[in-house]
């Protein structure tokens, strides 16, 4: 019984590790590839001995590419779009788990009815609009379609629906004005829902390409995804930077998950199961 | 059913503390002009670039564009043409036949992680859980840009592994319109498995453990409670992430887009629906035909969906 346990825990741990690996080799294979010298970059399959490594790879991004503006525009792009996203779906779930009014059905129905739709249905309608205000190829028009998120206000209203209505009373009664409880009282008790929104919101704006290659076409407009994939046509030849370029970009998500993770894992599966 | 300890648990002491005895409310009060202060910023944005562009969407799958301003009306002459238009035959197909790959290997594959790393004595869950989740984390546009290396002919990941274990070491994945489908559907694989594998793990952590107790009193082998504890406790998680598989796999488009270098691959190999749509919408300036794409993938998406809900209903009641 005893050794039937340990062969079985074994497989279960070799099964694991071999997932593990072969799920992770893609993303180690990268990185070594990024200090290979180019000009031995065939005689290694993963990362060379220390003394080989080479920084070439990351110089030839920077020569080929505009990447620090590429990350400076998905930096603030990126930050704009996650504020922007959470006030408007925090305020909006907050009215419509902590209010009555008129009007509220047909708001909620609006909502639910534009989220069986998938986004690309509105892509040519959105980038008439862009078009018309006079926003093709701005921040502006980058961000404001993606402002909103229809499913960002059911998170937060599921989330605001768990505060108690009457912590919300006393703070009136105290003379808190609506948008003090709405602030200081109602937004940070669903912290954790801030946060797990917060990495989605980011992970959605950081690796957008559909959106932004239709609205943006000077170069120095770019964000990353669209500025890092360009190199597949035009510089197929220097892998080293291609993934020098590919492995800086993904940095800032796995690091913002790793701030965010506990929130992040609760968040997203929350969702799922009330939904 | 609660997977996750929701916040009103953990906030109800200082609720129960901070709320005067008397002051019990059912809810709050008469409507005042506070909620559509909140409601307005979104709901502004929300109208023109959601409501607006939704019916504008349907308005224009009626009409022929070019250029910004120029349209006429051609009636249902667009989704006409769409049904005989062997172009996005082809993308229908390739979808289906993507998103099929998808929810076969994925589910079963993200429900077998979870499974193993439910087990309670196991150690480096996180470890293993971050390793099989960060592709996520990647995104779908970065993970086409480092396969079109790992899958590069000469010198790449796949092939030089191929090669390590005395398989052919020289296919040219992404250059042979045979190959480019398995391509797509193996970095879709690696993109997705462990997503759902979270959504797997949560709901098998709610699972009530008493009941893997008395099923193994009554002599239930490890499969038979698998079947019959498992399965049933994670059926709405298990709904849930067949439905938006299917969804993310039928609007898949800057993966095999640029796997193929902003290209639909040799043969159309990689064209899919999204993808045809934005050829039309967008490099062929043609709004009406890229929206009447776009509301047949709707039509498609929302009719797969309620067959699969309604299919999973059934089943519920007969195995009930």
């Amino acid at each position: 019984m005893t050794a039937r346990r340990i062969v079985i825990l074994a497989l279960k741990y070799t099964a694991l590790s071999i997932a593990a690996l072969v799920t992770m080799s893609p993303l180690i294979w990268m990185a070594s590839a990024t200090v290979r010298p180019p000009e031995r970059f065939y005689d290694y399959d993963f990362f060379p001995p220390l003394d080989d490594w080479s920084l070439e790879s990351y110089r030839s991004l920077f020569r080929s590419i505009n990447f620090f503006a590429y990350l400076l525009n998905s930096v603030f792009v990126a930050g704009v779009t996650v504020v922007a996203q959470i006030l408007l779906a925090s305020m909006g779930g907050f009215a419509l788990a902590k209010y009555r009014f008129a009007g509220k059905k047909l708001v909620m129905l609006l909502m639910l009815s534009t989220m069986v739709i998938p986004a690309e249905v509105m892509l040519a309608p959105q980038y008439q609009i862009v078009q018309a205000l006079g926003l093709m190829d701005t921040t502006a028009g980058l961000i404001l379609p993606t402002a909103v998120s229809v499913f960002g206000v059911f998170l937060f209203r599921q989330a605001i629906l768990g505060v108690p209505d009457e912590l919300l009373q006393a703070a009136r009664i105290d003379g808190c004005a609506d948008f003090t409880i709405y602030w200081r009282i109602a937004l940070p008790l669903v912290r954790p829902m801030v946060g797990a929104f917060c990495l989605i919101a980011f992970m959605g704006s950081w690796n957008s390409f559909v959106w932004p290659i239709i609205v943006l076409h000077r170069d120095e407009m770019f964000t990353l995804p669209i500025g890092v994939s360009k190199m597949i046509g035009v510089y197929r030849e220097d892998y080293g930077a291609m993934m020098a370029g590919t492995f800086l970009s993904i940095l800032p998500v796995i690091a913002l998950f790793f701030a965010l993770q506990r929130e992040f894992v609760s968040g997203l599966t929350s969702g799922a199961v009330k939904g | 059913m609660a997977i996750v300890p929701s916040i009103p648990d953990e906030q109800a002491p200082a609720a129960a503390a901070a709320a005067s005895p008397g002051a019990r409310r059912p809810r709050r009060e008469r409507s005042s002009v506070w909620p559509y202060l909140f409601l307005s910023p979104f709901l502004a944005v929300f109208a023109v670039f959601g409501l607006i562009p939704v019916v504008q969407s349907l308005v224009l799958s009626f009409h022929v564009t070019s250029g910004p301003s120029a349209m006429e009306f051609v009636g249902l002459a667009n989704f006409a043409f769409l049904l005989e238009d062997p172009d996005f035959h082809t993308a229908v197909i390739n979808t289906i036949v993507f998103t099929a790959a998808s929810l076969l290997i994925q589910i079963p594959l993200g429900l077998a992680l979870a499974v193993l790393l439910n087990e309670p004595s196991l150690r480096f869950r996180n470890l293993f859980r971050f390793a099989f989740f960060v592709p996520h984390l990647v995104g779908a546009a970065f993970a086409a840009v480092l396969f079109t290396q790992v899958l590069a002919p000469r010198f790449g990941l796949m092939n030089r592994a191929l090669g390590a274990i005395g398989l052919p070491d020289d296919t040219r994945w992404l250059q042979n319109a045979d190959l480019v489908m398995p391509a797509v559907i193996l970095v879709a694989t690696w993109l997705g498995t462990g997503f759902n594998m979270i959504y797997f793990l949560a709901a098998l952590q709610s699972v009530d453990r008493s009941l893997y107790e008395a099923a193994t009193v009554d002599g239930a082998g490890s499969f038979a409670r698998f079947r019959n504890v498992t399965l049933p406790g994670i059926r709405p998680v298990l709904i849930f992430v067949i439905v938006i598989t299917t969804i993310f796999s039928f609007r898949v488009f800057e993966l095999p887009w640029l796997l193929n270098g902003g290209m639909p691959g040799p043969d159309n190999s990689g064209l899919f629906i999204i993808t045809y749509l934005y050829q039309n919408g967008f490099i062929l300036g043609d709004l009406g035909y890229a929206s009447a794409i776009g509301w047949v993938l709707t039509i498609g998406v929302v009719a797969l969906a309620l067959v699969q809900i309604r299919i999973s209903r059934t089943t519920a009641e007969g195995a009930s």
